[in-house]
């Protein structure tokens, strides 16, 4: 195990992300940056190596209600105990961590493509292209965020495809009007002008011109939206609109546990601690990259 | 002035009535599903399903049904609950209560706290006072309130044993109970307003009429009560007011966690339960009263600030 | 002037860092100055010369991470580096106020004009709230503002930029201080309104006897304001000196090199063009050894100039008490070189290029207010040019002249099609394009019609390196696909504007405004435009690096036989740059001819107050002074009559009110808008008298 992340560090992506990181300058400028910097490579390579690090198959049952560090007959330690159907925690929630960091950046990813081009749209074209999508994202941001959810998952169902839907339809939005605002101030710049005097295509202003310099608040803001995302798929697992089992899913975990937490709390602390510390990196990321953003 | 109270009241009820339309397409149509199996489930047939839409009316034309909709609503005939088996209104008004107590008791705390703080930190950016109020913002709200409802029962409920584990109210209103879900929301959200104050307080002590104050030989009290202050809570009153839209999400999870008997928790039972009529119903309330917090904190927002109160 | 007076203040050897991650920045080095009372100094220099520092050091206000180093700075006898944060606090606004540059900025946006005020006499004395707010509308009016009694309730945002202004220094005179400092107080404002706020700092130091120090970038102003002035230069003092002794005879390169750079009357662009200082401002951790000016200097010696620290030193033949931070002062003879010894080429103007007639544009503003929305006028019009007339020959440089928000940049909206004109003709060689937005236009004519933008900090996308961006320019207009034959170009355009070669590789914010401002001209000139059009290209940029820019402006244009349409708010730039001025006022045009028309009498009255707005930085030119009354009217309300009308020193009576007045031709296509007939406008003197040259001070001066 410890081998596998030494090696990630010397060849390929490790050393490009290193690299990447330093560019920022944030290894240098910010502590807290760097503390988020850490948990979300952490829980990125375990999530990559989950085949190698989980003891357990996450689905198995193999021993239920085990404590921490109990000892499996069949040989191997249940470091983090095993739930009530005697699944291994830690396996799952080393296999969990793949379903939250593949679908938690699928659904950020989708929003941001629907919420940029509505914002291009909206503050580059004005006009009612304007009204109407900022009516639209006035409307959606109406709902309260989780009624919202609940009401989408209840009529389309709950899998991961819907969840990625449900995310984008309801972060769009948001993301929308940061870019319009953005947008709105950017289009002004002389530089613009100068691309509007030359006779470029509107789509070449917005995307060549203008998208490359909004690029600082929008990463800052993916990584917050990142966590929100997170937590969003967390909670909607905790109601039990999440992803169907049995597939390991932290909030899921929680939710099936939660009436055994009296008699045994290792069951629903565990995962609680993995997506919390999750977030915390994203969180804390975004922090660290706005301090430096501000600074310079 | 005038004129923009009216628009927003105007653009208030036009949302109110997309989000109906919305509603009805989403839930009572085929648009995404035949209401009558969700109703009655996957295994119904079609003689039982054709049935109940004759029964219920769902055989009319779709506009007119909308109407008909409409008008039973703001009639306040909200239509019957399958899951509680009585009407929609009466299942829902003490649960609504209930939630209204727990909100208040949430804001009563968080607000000053946040603000606060916020201020606080916001009055010397980058002190450490600021760091180390910034980064328990942070962590704060990375954790999810089902994350932290674990985590504080852990502490308060088996290792303390100091409060209840579960906020039923089975004996009645007991405000031991009411504790844990409020600090849940307050400590998932103090940090989000915090943060939002402290950015504006900052932003405004850094402005050059906070110089000037300064050159002016003012007591320092009286630069930050008189000349920041007022500016710099301009934008957390917007935030503060949008908090109750994100209350109304935050009520399910923790309401659903404690097995509190409020309006979140209803509506995700009415949502489990496929029990259309009171899943329509709290949707509506939830929204209206989320739009016409947005429209109050949209006024209170111009009347704060005098650049567009007088232009 | 007492000699013999205790000073205000006096500054001793000051040096002031800043610390940053970066390490220690000398912000201001070996920093001496002393204020009399009822005296004003002037700091003059260009941005990061250290002089607003100095400032903020007296106020003691340098933010966290700056610091006075050493040195002392003394007011009456205290020194304010030893004060406590309550000693000083009693000092502040009581006995040292501060006029800042931005008034809007400075002003609490929520707080209404009355309590800002009152809070002045309020903190430093123990007066009644009558009092207070007696003392506050009484100063008001010594302001010169019109109705104190409403503005005390106002909020700032109702006020003009020019109001503003008088606001703050109403509020900074309000407890008496004994010094006034004065940061850049114009240079957010228009002309016109800048002189009304210059005659009434002048009017303070005489009616209230406060001292006063003027921080400027503008040598002009400080000749007009001051009595004393210090030049800086990377964060040290090199020349101080009366203003008589410092204007009529400078002694330090650098401040020779400054007025080489001004287009002062005297300028000529074929005859006499302005001389750039060349190089650049050091960085401050990047200082030179020796004389901090010496690598840009025409005077530097080798191993004299580039050894110590020099130390200023009082000028011996001088009588008032000129100092010099030089050592070879005595040796160089000004008087011998001429502000420059180029003289260039007049072009030859060719065929007319641009013809605009009759051009109109109004922006349609929707009202949406309820009150409009009842009377049934919900669309209002703003005429943002109203009947534009006039023509560019091949070769031509032609000036729009006019203070903000008169219609010129809607004007180089419509000529380059990103909006379309309401009205009237705009031909472009032959063609009319005012109504072609600039993507119906062909390639061909987009090239040829080019425009330089106002801002350096904005004119490039920082996302994108400058040889990329200027590859796209090549590509798009050259028709050029070979990615070889497009770099060779750009190397070309990068020699044009004198820019070295590898600054294909760089980042614009790799680079300084004026060097951006020159891929900015290179790109415009990327395609052979036949006409340029440069808005306010140099409005943004130091002296020194606006002289540089003009001369290459200019430059670029004779090679190319461009028309030059040049935007600009600064007459001095004009006259110098111009060979035909059009003066614009909310919307119209109110004179226009060429350059020697427009500056010599018959003027429009707008023409003349404007003229006599502009400082200029000669001691010996004498200028007639009107000072304007009242604020630019709102575009969307303009005036019914004369839109020149509200603020006339000349208005003869109702007509100007009522009618439009007639465009009266004084010799051929030189046009005045005025209902005053050009025989009276005749009898008016000119406004600007620049003596000849025999009769100049310095000519027998060298004693």
């Amino acid at each position: 195990m410890t081998t596998s992340v030494t090696e990630m560090r010397t060849t390929g992506f490790g050393p490009a992300l290193w690299r990447a990181l330093k560019s920022f300058g944030l290894l240098r400028e910010s502590w807290v940056g760097m503390v988020g910097v850490f948990l979300v490579v952490f829980w990125v390579l375990v999530a990559i190596f989950a085949p190698l690090l989980a003891p357990f198959d996450p689905n198995a049952s193999i021993q239920p209600f085990a404590g921490l560090g109990a000892v499996s007959a069949k040989g191997g330690t249940f470091w983090l105990g095993t739930d009530h159907i005697g699944r291994d925690i830690l396996s799952r929630i080393i296999w969990g961590s793949r379903t939250v960091l593949i679908y938690a950046p699928l659904a950020t990813f989708s929003a941001y493509f629907v919420g940029i081009l509505m914002g291009l749209a909206a503050g580059y074209r004005g006009g009612w292209v304007d009204d109407v999508l900022s009516r639209i994202a006035d409307i959606i941001l109406s709902f309260p965020v989780l009624v919202l959810y609940i009401i989408i998952i209840a009529t389309i169902g709950a899998s991961g495809f819907n969840i990625i839907i449900a995310i984008t339809f309801a972060s769009s939005p948001g993301i929308m009007r940061i870019v319009r605002g953005l947008v709105l101030d950017l289009r002004n710049r002389d530089y613009v002008a100068a691309a509007q005097t030359r006779g470029e295509s509107d789509w070449r202003v917005m995307l060549v011109e203008i998208l490359p310099n909004a690029r600082g608040p929008l990463i800052v803001d993916a990584c917050l939206r990142l966590g929100y995302v997170i937590i969003t798929i967390g909670v909607l697992g905790f109601l039990g609109l999440g992803l169907p089992p049995p597939d390991p899913d932290w909030g899921g975990m929680v939710n099936e546990t939660r009436q055994m937490a009296m008699a045994f709390p290792h069951m629903t602390l565990f995962p609680c601690i993995a997506i919390s510390t999750l977030i915390l990196g994203f969180n804390l990321l975004a922090d660290g990259l706005r301090e430096i953003s501000l600074r310079d | 002035m005038v004129t923009l109270v009216v628009k927003r009241i105007g653009f208030m009820i036009f949302t109110m009535i997309v989000v109906s339309l919305i509603l009805f397409l989403l839930l009572e149509t085929d648009l995404t599903g035949d209401p009558a199996a969700r109703v009655l489930g996957q295994f119904a047939n079609e003689e039982q399903k054709e049935l109940w839409r004759e029964q219920h009316g769902y055989n009319q034309p779709v506009m007119l049904r909308y109407v008909k909709w409409l008008g039973n609503f703001a009639t306040g005939n909200l239509g019957e609950s399958i899951r509680f088996k009585g009407p929609v209104a009466d299942v829902m008004l003490p649960r609504l209560w209930n939630t209204v107590i727990l909100g208040f008791w949430t804001f009563a705390v968080m607000i000053p706290l946040s603000l606060i703080l916020g201020v606080l930190s916001g009055m010397k950016e980058g002190s450490k006072l600021d760091r180390s109020i910034s980064v328990f913002g942070i962590i704060t709200t990375s954790v999810p309130e089902f994350a932290s409802a674990v985590i504080f029962s852990a502490i308060f409920v088996f290792t303390l044993k100091w409060l209840p584990g579960t906020s039923s109210m089975s004996g009645g209103f007991e405000f031991k109970q009411l504790i844990l879900p409020a600090m849940v929301l307050i400590v998932y959200d103090f940090g989000y307003v915090a943060r939002m104050t402290r950015a504006s307080m900052a932003e405004v002590m850094t402005s050059q009429y906070i110089r000037t104050a300064v050159l002016k030989g003012l007591p320092y009290r009286s630069v930050i009560l008189k000349h920041a202050l007022r500016n710099a809570l301009i934008a957390p009153f917007t935030v503060i007011m949008l908090q109750i839209n994100w209350l109304l999400s935050g009520v399910i999870v923790v309401e659903f966690f404690f097995a509190y008997k409020g309006f979140g928790a209803l509506i995700l039972e009415a949502s489990l339960n496929n029990d259309i009529a009171l899943l329509e119903a709290c949707a509506m309330v939830a929204v209206c009263v989320a739009v016409t917090t947005q429209t109050i904190a949209d006024i209170g927002y111009t009347f704060l600030n005098p650049r567009i109160r007088f232009s | 002037m007492n000699q013999d007076q205790t000073p205000v203040l006096v500054c001793k050897d000051l040096c002031i860092s800043y610390y940053t991650r970066a390490g220690e920045i000398p912000a201001v080095v070996d920093f001496s100055l002393t204020v009399l009372p009822g005296e004003t100094i002037g700091i003059v220099g260009e941005s990061g010369c250290g002089k607003s520092t100095v400032a903020m050091a007296i106020m003691q206000y340098m933010g966290a991470n700056g610091g006075i180093k050493s040195g002392s700075i003394t007011f009456k006898g205290r020194d304010l580096t030893q004060l406590s944060e309550d000693q000083l606090r009693r000092i502040r606004g009581s006995e040292i106020a501060m006029i800042y540059q931005e008034p809007f900025a400075s002003l609490n946006p929520s707080l209404k004009i009355k309590t800002q005020l009152m809070e002045v006499p309020l903190a430093h004395e123990n007066i009644s709230k009558d009092e207070a707010r007696r003392r506050a509308v009484e100063m008001l009016s010594d302001v010169k503002l019109p109705d104190p009694e409403r503005l005390m309730e106002s909020y700032p945002h109702q006020l003009s930029g020019g109001q503003q202004q008088r606001v703050v220094i109403a509020m900074g005179l309000l407890s008496n201080p004994s010094l006034l400092l004065l940061d850049e107080p114009t240079t957010a404002l228009d002309v016109t309104v800048e002189a009304g706020i210059v005659k009434l700092v002048a009017d303070i130091s005489k009616k209230y006897g406060t001292s006063q120090i003027y921080i400027s970038h503008n040598l002009g102003l400080i000749l007009e304001t001051c009595d004393r002035v210090f030049v800086m230069y990377s964060g040290e003092v090199v020349e101080e000196g009366t203003i008589d002794s410092l204007f009529t005879w400078p002694r330090h390169p650098y401040t020779h090199g400054l007025f080489a750079c001004i287009p002062l009357p005297t300028a000529d662009k074929h005859a006499a063009p302005l001389k750039p200082i060349r190089g650049q401002l050091p960085l401050p951790f990047e200082r030179p050894r020796g004389c901090y000016y010496h690598p840009r200097c025409d005077h530097f010696k080798p191993g004299l100039c580039d050894r110590e620290h020099i130390k200023m030193e009082h000028v011996e033949d001088s009588a008032a008490d000129h100092r010099v931070r030089c050592l070879r002062y005595k040796e160089i003879d000004h008087h011998l070189l001429k502000p420059s010894d180029e003289v260039k080429e007049p072009i030859a103007l060719g065929k007319r290029v641009l013809n605009v007639d009759g051009m109109k544009k109004y922006y349609e503003v929707r009202d949406s207010s309820l009150r409009a929305l009842f009377s049934g006028k919900r669309i209002r019009y703003v005429k943002a040019n109203e009947e534009l007339n006039f023509t560019a020959q091949e070769g031509e440089t032609v000036a729009i002249v006019g203070e903000s928000g008169c219609g010129k940049s809607t004007f180089a909206k419509v000529l380059m099609g990103l909006e379309s004109g309401t009205d009237g003709e705009v031909r472009h060689k032959g063609k009319d394009i005012s109504e072609v937005a600039v993507r119906d236009r062909s390639d061909k004519q987009i090239s040829s019609l080019q425009m330089v933008f106002q801002n350096p900090f904005d004119t490039l996308n920082p996302s994108h390196g400058v040889g990329g961006q200027l590859s796209r320019v090549i590509k798009k207009f050259g028709g050029e696909t070979d990615k070889k034959k497009i770099f060779e170009r750009v190397m070309t355009l990068l020699d044009t504007v004198k820019l070295p070669r590898d600054f294909y590789y760089r980042k614009p914010r790799q680079l300084s405004g004026g060097q951006k401002q020159r891929v900015g001209i290179a790109r415009a000139f990327a395609g052979n435009p036949s006409m340029v059009i440069a808005d306010e290209p140099i409005s943004a940029l130091d002296v020194s690096v606006a002289a540089a820019v003009t001369e290459l402006l200019t430059d670029i244009q004779r090679e190319h036989k461009t028309t030059l349409l040049f935007i600009s708010h600064d007459l001095s730039v004009v006259r110098y740059l111009a060979d035909r001025i059009v003066v614009m006022y909310l919307g119209h045009i109110l004179e226009r001819g060429t350059t020697e028309q427009v500056f010599d009498p018959p003027y429009h009255p707008y023409t003349e107050a404007l003229l006599s707005a502009v400082p200029i930085a000669d001691p010996e030119v004498t200028k007639r002074e009107i000072v304007l009354e009242g604020n630019l009217p709102s575009a969307m309300n303009p005036p019914k009559g004369c839109p020149f009308c509200t603020r006339c020193h000349r208005r003869i009576g109702e007509i100007c009110d009522i009618e439009m007045p007639p465009d009266r031709e004084v010799v051929d296509r030189h046009v005045i808008k005025c209902h005053i007939p050009i025989e009276e406008l005749s009898k008016i003197g000119p406004v600007i008298i620049v003596p000849d040259e025999s009769e100049r001070i310095h000519a027998t001066k060298s004693e």
